[in-house]
């Protein structure tokens, strides 16, 4: 089986160079035939690589540990969601995971597209099989995911406990969908600059690709923000870790890509910075994939492989050198056609928000590979903290919510000033009284959030005004009712309301951000039963502490040995809230060194946090109950010097009931955050709009009516 | 295994082999093969490039109209005065039959 | 002024303004930066009141926890100096002895107190690239 799956991987490389070369020689000598099998071999290496994926599935779900990779991060007691998602926890199954997924999306977009932008599109797929190539290249001659040793080992090594959970596991799926849409437009952008046709119909098609990026990046983005937040212990959903930041980077010009190519739709203007950000969006996530596994920086997520470096590093070189080349070369043809008519309009906005965006993305590039640059310039290696991300980005994003909010009352190429300023009243009322609202709710002072929540209420204002001037203008027109004059308008005008909404839901998860970083109250203290603590306006007493034994062989749970955790009572002002139960996983580490019973809890613990998660706050708890105390360990090294593995559950029994009879003081921490909810409901909202943004008009027969009468209408006024 | 590598084989290789087959059939009986086949695919040639001005042509159209529809939008949510609004439409429309001119003559020497 | 002047300006008074933004930025990223050092490093360099980034591995039974207060220490990963550290805040889950670490830390009197909420623990090595070595078959 092994043998089928690297011989997959083989041919998948074959087919790779087969159709570079097809595709190139195709469009060079205008010779169709071969462009087209040369887009056809990108769905041969879809096909061959959906057959390579199969395979090393098969042998997760039948715990075939010949495999180095199902030996490494599976076992017989992992449940069959965790092994089957196992695949893509390896350095080797993520690279044939993200290969995968990489050539699916480009046989979708050439599937897309293959009627039209023949030249483009050729090109194109010589360079997603460029890529597609290096990846399988990769697994073929470094890190072989169908490695087998003989004979096979009788056990796994399991799956780390700290990605037994569900968002863990779909959170590489997503955000590598994320990454691997990135390099779609920079395959077609690339195309173009070679075809030499970068024009309507090429803006056309590579908006979608570029939407379906942005939105797939950013869900994963937000997952694994909620990940860290609900699963990890340290309570925080954003730490600026150099993977973070590595996936947020491509995010940021994915957005500015998406807002700019509006401009060189409507005006033919923009046209080297939408190149530019498209090559960048690419060449960014192709930095981000490599960061994540070449151990160059210190991360919590550096996951090791210095041996992968080298390739990464000389593949982003190869595509800045072959992008500012391309650019360079092309500028006459990237020339604008128009010129800003004023500063007053849109145009003007998305220019301003192009700079404001790619400003947040150096910022953050900047900080992220600090340590390299400090180290190249200074030959000693430091790097920034949080604290001088927050100073650099809060004031930009702040900056963006504000043109958020400006951009949907200014017209496209020039509005009227007088309007203008009208305009604005409604919007500045609503920043105002949001202001006044906050200060004499007794809202403490924090000049930052107070500004985020008063442009927050600006946007708010101001899109809210959009909603309804477009609604009474309908109205006026059709005579429908209110609500549906609404249904209508955004149906007929989906991109502009459905970005407004997109807008709604950036403003709403910043609102989030802002209160959970300003007014949070958070507390870390040692417990024992009994005793309470007040953390923000809540009272939180420890009850009693608790301990779960689940058998060594259980499908059904995440599969700790032991469980230590606490009940807590939470009370606000003496009235009941919430009773939760947080508490820490012990796993079994099959190290025999740790004796019989110290083996089924010496693995790597897993806190599970409990949380009462609520509109207007979380009360985030987390505990680490103190399994190195003396009578606890007694137990261990009695049970180690006395029982034989098969018994060594005994001791366990025993440690619980200790546990919970006699329980030792445990550390707690608790946090009470302020609309945390309003992040992923924020996040929720800009989902919402981006599909309601990308969904295809309505009936096209409709459509093409509407043309055709237009034509005439315009005809007709040329003839006056 | 096999079975595999024939499917690629089958996928990958079906467009050369309707060419090869297309070439072979449009040959008359006396004309040598290179000159035709040269012929077919520089007609075949001009034939795409028409295609993509049509194409590009016809997304221009698309996009000024959306543009149209979005000035009128514009104007009667408020942002702009009736006599910007009027300015920008005309243009707009000028921009717009321009380009349902070229498509027009497009056509024509397709025909 | 005449269009292209304006244009001129405009484009003058960004650049500028980025300019200037972006030397505010490289500057101060000098001065807030900690350096990362190994603790033969620390050992070394250490000026009282500067904090610094310490990675190394944690000494097999250096851990021990006081009330709120984790001692530990940490080493150089191919042995050697151990610098012996109070640790308060949030220990990740995968910490343990013989993992590898990152900590701020601040050398306070003769000690090294760790800064709150700083230590990270890396995540065991779950991507490593097999070696070809040759007891790989495919």
């Amino acid at each position: 089986m092994a043998g089928l799956g690297f011989a997959c991987l083989v041919l998948a490389l074959v087919v790779c160079v087969y159709g570079i070369a097809a595709s190139l020689y195709g469009v060079r000598s205008g010779r169709v035939e071969f462009s087209e099998s040369g887009r056809r071999s990108v769905y041969a290496l879809a096909l061959v690589l959906t057959a390579a994926m199969a395979v090393l599935e098969v042998a997760f779900l039948r715990n075939d540990f010949a495999f180095n990779t199902v030996a490494d991060t599976s076992s017989r007691t992992t449940p069959s969601f965790y092994r089957a998602a196992a695949v893509w926890s390896s350095q080797e199954g993520s690279l044939l995971l993200w290969a995968w997924l990489m050539s699916l999306w480009s046989s979708l977009a050439l599937f897309l597209t293959r009627k039209r932008l023949r030249d483009v599109a050729a090109y194109a797929t010589a360079i997603m099989l460029g890529f597609g190539g290096f990846f399988v290249s990769l697994m073929v001659f470094y890190a072989n995911p169908f490695a087998t040793t003989h004979p096979a080992p009788p056990e796994g090594a399991g799956l780390d406990p700290l990605l037994r959970f569900p968002t863990m596991m779909i959170h590489p799926p997503m955000l590598y969908s994320g990454y691997t849409l990135c390099t779609i437009p920079l395959a077609f952008g690339m195309g173009a600059l070679l075809a030499r046709r970068v024009d309507a119909d090429w803006i056309k098609a590579i908006r979608r690709f570029a939407f379906a990026a942005w939105l797939f990046l950013g869900a994963g983005i937000l997952l694994g923000a909620r990940w860290s937040y609900s699963e990890l212990g340290w309570g925080g959903y954003w730490g600026w870790d150099a993977v973070e930041n590595a996936s947020l980077m491509p995010w940021l010009t994915g957005t500015a890509f998406l807002h700019s190519l509006m401009i060189q739709e409507k005006r033919g203007m923009l046209k080297v910075w939408n190149v530019s950000l498209v090559l960048a969006t690419g060449t960014l996530a192709i930095m981000g994939t490599f960061l994540v596994r070449s151990g160059i920086l210190n991360s919590i997520h550096a996951f090791g492989g210095q041996t992968l470096g080298v390739p990464f590093v000389v593949l982003i070189a190869v595509l800045i050198a072959g992008s500012i080349y391309l650019v360079v070369s092309r500028r006459e043809m990237l020339r604008s056609e128009h010129r800003l008519d004023s500063l007053v309009s849109r145009e003007s906005m998305f220019l301003l928000n192009n700079l404001v965006l790619v400003g947040l993305c150096f910022v953050i590039f900047w900080g992220t590979y600090f340590p390299l640059i400090s180290e190249a310039l200074t030959g000693q290696e430091a790097s920034v903290g949080p604290p001088w991300f927050n100073r650099y980005t809060v004031p930009l994003a702040l900056i963006l919510v504000l043109l958020s909010g400006i951009a949907p009352v200014i017209a496209w190429r020039r509005a009227t000033l007088a309007n203008f300023r009208r305009n604005f009243t409604a919007p500045i009322v609503c920043a105002l009284l949001a202001l006044v609202a906050l200060l004499a709710a007794g809202i403490p002072e924090k000049p930052l959030a107070l500004t985020m929540f008063c442009l927050a209420a600006f946007v708010l204002g101001s899109v809210g005004q959009e909603f309804y001037r477009g609604a009474r203008a309908r109205r006026a027109m059709a005579g429908e009712p209110l609500a549906l004059a609404v249904l209508a308008l955004v149906r007929r005008n989906r991109r502009r309301y459905g970005g407004y909404i997109v807008h709604v839901g950036i403003a709403v998860l910043f609102v989030g951000v802002a209160a959970s970083s300003s007014f949070q109250h958070a507390s870390e203290l040692a417990l024992s039963p009994g005793q309470s603590t007040r953390v923000g306006a809540y009272q939180i007493r420890y009850v009693r502490s608790t301990a779960t034994i689940t058998p060594k062989y259980d499908e059904a749970h995440t599969g700790s040995t032991l469980s230590l955790g606490a009940l807590l009572d939470v009370t606000k002002n003496g009235r009941h809230v919430a009773t939760l139960d947080p508490s820490e996983g012990f796993y079994a580490s099959g190290e025999a060194s740790q004796g019989s019973v110290g083996s089924l809890i010496g693995g790597q613990p897993v806190s599970h946090v409990a949380m009462d998660a609520g509109f207007t706050r979380d009360v985030w708890t987390a505990i680490q109950p103190d399994i190195e105390a003396p009578a606890l360990q007694r137990i261990v090294k009695i049970g180690n010097s006395t029982l034989p593995p098969a018994d060594a559950i005994v001791a366990i029994v025993a440690l619980a009931h200790a546990y919970v009879t006699h329980p030792p003081q445990a550390q707690f921490h608790f946090i009470v955050s302020p609309l945390i909810l309003w992040i992923w409901l924020g996040g929720a909202i800009v989902v919402g709009g981006a599909l309601i943004a990308i969904w295809p008009a309505p009936s096209v027969v409709r459509r093409r009516v509407a043309v055709r009468s237009r034509a005439r209408a315009v005809r007709g006024l040329a003839r006056v | 295994m096999l079975a595999l590598v024939g499917l690629v084989v089958l996928v990958v290789g079906a467009p050369l082999r309707r060419a090869r087959r297309g070439d072979g059939s449009r040959l008359g009986a006396s004309s040598p093969s290179q000159p035709a086949a040269g012929v077919e695919r520089s007609s075949r040639r001009e034939h795409d490039a028409l295609q993509a001005a049509r194409a590009e042509l016809e997304a221009a159209r698309e996009a000024k109209y959306r543009e149209i529809r979005d000035t009128e939008l514009d104007y009667r949510t408020g942002k702009l005065s009736r006599d910007d609004y009027q300015a920008i439409d005309a243009d707009l429309r000028a921009e717009a039959l321009t380009i349902l001119d070229r498509l027009e003559r497009l056509s024509s020497t397709d025909a | 002024m005449n269009p292209s002047r304006k244009r001129t300006v405009r484009l003058v008074v960004a650049l500028s303004a980025a300019v200037a933004l972006a030397s505010a930025l490289i500057y101060t990223s000098f001065s807030a930066a900690s350096p990362a050092l190994t603790p033969s490093q620390l050992l070394r360099q250490a000026e009282p009141g500067r904090s610094y980034q310490l990675t190394g591995t944690v000494v097999a039974g250096s851990v021990h926890r006081e009330g709120a207060v984790l001692d530990f220490s940490v080493a150089d990963r191919a042995g050697g100096a151990a610098i012996p550290l109070a640790y308060t805040g949030t220990v990740p889950d995968p910490f343990r002895e013989g993992r590898e670490v990152i900590v701020t830390v601040e050398k306070q009197g003769g000690r090294y107190v760790g800064e709150r909420n700083s230590l990270i623990t890396k995540c065991p090595s779950k991507y490593k690239t097999a070696p070809a070595s040759e007891n790989q078959n495919s």
